[in-house]
């Protein structure tokens, strides 16, 4: 028994969601970022999958993927900075509480 | 290069990811929570081996589970003050819960109808030999222009998280 790309972009559309849930309802700014970082690992997914059944040859999903694990982990080493950053200023990372904004 | 992949390691490795993602989600200690996160990862490094993408499987190791996951495991160390705040409320929603599910509703749509195309698998597998070649002479421009990004996030990751005394 085989499975083929159908099984594969479901598994990525589950794990994006379960993602999003966690990035919408988490109320600590780490455990937001490791939520976008678990949507990125299901968008790569995705883009693999689809690069290997339907260009295998040229390996095209695989090299945008490569390209954005580069910027994911960027974006994640800036958020974790900005996380500490903020944490000096206001003691706190939890998300409910910076609001100076607020109206 | 087979035309699909074993259905055994796909379902082992997919309950893997999926029930590290709803752990993640769920438990309430942060620190449990970022080492799921890099079960997740490890999984998901174990579907790229199963896709015929061994590269990208190494680099998904090394990146995600060696350093994000230690990055992630910093923050939380360094941002808490006593062993009590790793525990956190549920903080769960139903509007959040109800995007989340529409959204996955109408993602599943559209892959319920993807076809996906008749493609001939060649004969030999791609390996890291032809992903080098062609990174480093079609796609030799984003390479460059990711080093670039690298770096300046590395500055900027550094000027942020950097002391007070400026």
């Amino acid at each position: 028994m085989t499975v083929g790309p159908i099984a594969f972009m479901a598994l990525a559309a589950l794990l994006f969601c379960i993602g999003l849930f966690g990035a919408l309802t988490k109320k600590s700014a780490v455990m937001v970022l490791m939520s976008l970082e678990l949507m990125t690992n299901a968008v790569n997914l995705n883009l693999v999958a689809i690069s290997r059944f339907v260009t295998p040859a040229s390996m095209a999903g695989q090299f945008a993927a490569s390209f954005i694990i580069v910027v994911a982990a960027a974006e994640i080493g800036l958020g974790l900075a900005l996380v500490l950053a903020l944490y000096r200023l206001r003691r706190t990372v939890e998300l409910d509480r910076i609001d100076r904004l607020r109206g | 290069m087979p035309d699909s992949v074993a259905v055994v390691p796909f379902v082992v490795l997919a309950v893997a990811a999926v029930g590290g993602a709803v752990m993640m989600v769920l438990v309430r200690n942060v620190v449990h929570a970022a080492f799921w996160l890099l079960e997740i990862m490890m999984a998901v490094a174990g579907l790229f081996m199963l896709l015929s993408a061994g590269f990208l499987a190494l680099i998904q190791v090394m990146v995600y589970a060696g350093a994000v996951s230690v990055l992630v495991l910093f923050t939380v160390m360094l941002t808490l003050r006593r062993r009590e705040d790793a525990e956190r409320p549920l903080d769960l929603s139903w509007s959040a819960g109800l995007i989340a599910l529409g959204v996955f509703a109408a993602v599943s749509a559209a892959v319920a109808s993807f076809v996906p195309p008749a493609v001939s698998a060649p004969s030999v597998t791609p390996g890291v030999a032809e992903f080098g070649a062609a990174l480093f002479t079609q796609r030799a421009l984003p390479f460059e222009i990711a080093s670039v990004v690298l770096l300046v996030a590395l500055v900027g990751a550094v000027w942020w998280a950097g002391g007070d005394d400026r």
